[in-house]
């Protein structure tokens, strides 16, 4: 597939010697979900900032469409919308009037069907003549979410757009996400909430102090770098790991009732019918087993831990 | 050009002063009027006439620059510095605008509601008073120059401020003294000759004089140079704009 966005070598240093980015690459495949995994600071609004045209890059390029965001600016922000973490509202204004706004600011001619149409995906049409302070918080995300469609971009953009957030409008966040998928629209969010990466998006980048540490197919990442453990209750405790088993890469429970073995994503097959084997012709019996398969968390917090500490 | 843009941006200015009709239209009516019954005929009946003309006339020149100069800076400011305030400006600098392009939305605006207010007070006054326009081109050519210049000078201090005091700072502090000492309400020959050099410095003084001038053919200084000031001015003001515009002050860095 080809890339939508393409990201070379992009940095970022701030007015106040701040450096956002570090020499970020990225390729965007069109179609895809990607999310943007990060604590905070390490660059993610600032990545997207400058590929939406709000922060000017210190140097390097991005492109959209292969245009350049800077020189072609007008081709590149016709094909983007922007939800933005914080909630800004025009409070004065009605969710039809600032809606319809942000489809003109974006040179598109008046479509009040289109318009009404997005406002009923998500479930605003009866606030339509509602000013925006009157607005619950998640009411004002989808005004957000609509805005940001309102132009009917090819590239959706966004930033913690389930921070604050109640789960059914999450639900409903995510329907409208498949939603404009299906339509073949890319889409990238920055999220903290790593379930939400695991849930929906194709691949998963990781960005940390300015630098994007990997970006994986998120079942690929999940499988390589994600931990295995198989653990045994056992019917007789035990007082150490028999000898015969050292093989086997083993520790005890501390009070001895259970075994566990950790193992790689993909190296599990053959190693644990030799273990059970094994196990059976030490006449150890076990009561019950169970597999757990770290999360992305883990896989997140390991990742940006070892690198904070290979700084440290 | 992105015309939609601009007109998008323009019609949700204009919309914004219908909401406010009561602040932004009806309020500076009121306080001309005011102005009208205290300095035209409390002190008008006293004055009788300056220059031959009578000094509730004399004075409603000055009175409408007085408005249209407050009026469009407050626009000018407020119209960029609020969504600056609010966060809502990501809208415009991530759309396909560019910054002239947001620059003519926001200043058109502004100086149309200047315009719009000015020409109500003129109509206002007419009740006043006697008004005559001896020259009504020259008279549209210094309200409009004017309104444009101070609603850009309006964008700059809106993009400028920081919180709404330093918003505030150049629209209540420095526009009424201006003004005020500025001819708007007498003749600069009534002065001592100091006072009279002194007022030279004022840029207020050669808008009111060359306003004024366009009613009753009478002028504080040279109409040409009234004209050729405003021009100055507006030209400072786009190069500042300029400015602003190519190193992202404050809107984008």
């Amino acid at each position: 597939m080809a890339s939508v966005v393409s990201i070379k070598n992009l940095t970022k240093t701030y007015g106040n010697g701040f450096q956002a980015l570090k020499g970020v690459d990225l390729e965007i495949e069109e179609g895809e979900i990607l999310a943007l995994l990060g604590p905070n600071g390490a660059g993610k609004t600032t990545l997207i900032s400058i590929v939406c045209g709000l922060v000017n890059p210190s140097s390097g390029t991005a492109l959209v469409g292969g245009h350049d965001v800077v020189r072609d600016f007008r081709r590149t922000r016709a094909m983007i919308g922007l939800v933005p973490q914080e909630l800004t509202t025009d409070m004065f204004e009605t969710v039809w009037n600032t809606v319809s706004f942000s489809r003109g600011v974006h040179g598109k001619k008046p479509n009040p069907a289109l318009i009404e149409q997005i406002l009923k995906d998500l479930s605003l049409w009866s606030k339509k003549d509602n000013m925006l302070r009157e607005l619950s918080g998640g009411m004002k995300r989808r005004v957000l979410i609509a805005k940001a469609l309102a132009h009917e971009p090819q590239i959706l953009f966004l930033d913690e757009p389930t921070a604050g957030v109640d789960v059914n409008l999450r639900r409903e966040m995510w329907q409208v996400v498949e939603k404009l998928r299906a339509n073949g629209v890319t889409i990238i969010l920055t999220t903290h909430y790593i379930e939400e990466a695991e849930e929906i998006a194709d691949r998963v980048g990781v960005i940390n102090g300015g630098k994007l540490l990997l970006v994986e197919e998120k079942t690929a990442l999940m499988h390589k770098l994600g931990r295995k453990q198989l653990r045994l209750e056992l019917v007789e405790p035990l007082r150490a790991v028999p000898s015969s088993l050292a093989l086997h890469n083993l520790t005890l429970s501390e009070d001895g009732t259970a075994l566990i073995h950790e193992y790689q994503g993909d190296e599990g097959q053959g190693t644990i019918a030799s273990l059970l084997s094994t196990l059976a012709a030490e006449d150890i019996h076990f009561r019950d087993l169970s597999t757990r398969q770290s999360s992305l968390e883990d896989i997140f917090v390991a990742l940006v831990g070892e690198k904070a500490g290979e700084k440290a | 050009m992105n015309f939609e843009a601009i007109k998008s941006i323009y019609v949700f200015e204009m919309a914004r002063m219908q909401r406010t009709l009561l602040q932004s239209v009806i309020s500076p009516v009121i306080t001309t009027s005011l102005y009208f019954i205290v300095f035209g005929t409390a002190i008008g009946s006293r004055i009788q006439t300056v220059e031959g003309v009578s000094y509730g006339s004399f004075i409603t020149p000055g009175l409408i620059m007085l408005t249209l100069l407050t009026q469009c800076i407050a626009n000018g400011s407020i119209g960029i510095y609020f969504p600056k305030f609010t966060g809502t400006i990501y809208e415009i600098l991530s759309a396909p605008v560019a910054m002239t392009e947001i620059l003519v939305g926001y200043v058109g605006a502004a100086a149309s509601k200047g315009l719009i207010i000015g020409l109500i007070i003129l109509a206002t006054a007419s009740f006043f008073v006697d008004i005559s326009i001896a020259h009504p081109f020259m008279m549209v050519v210094f309200l409009v120059l004017t309104a444009v210049s101070f609603s850009l000078f309006g964008f700059i201090i809106g993009i400028w401020a920081k919180n709404f005091e330093q918003l505030n700072i150049v629209p209540m502090l420095v526009v009424p003294p201006l003004t005020f000492l500025g001819g708007s309400f007498y003749s600069i020959d009534m002065l001592p000759p100091f006072w009279q050099a002194v007022s030279h410095l004022n840029p207020v003084l050669y808008l009111v004089s060359g306003f004024r001038w366009s009613f009753y053919e009478i002028a504080d200084v040279n109409p040409a140079i009234s004209l050729a000031m405003v021009g100055l001015f507006l030209v400072i003001c786009l190069s500042v704009v300029g400015w602003m515009f190519r190193t992202g002050y404050r809107l984008r860095n």
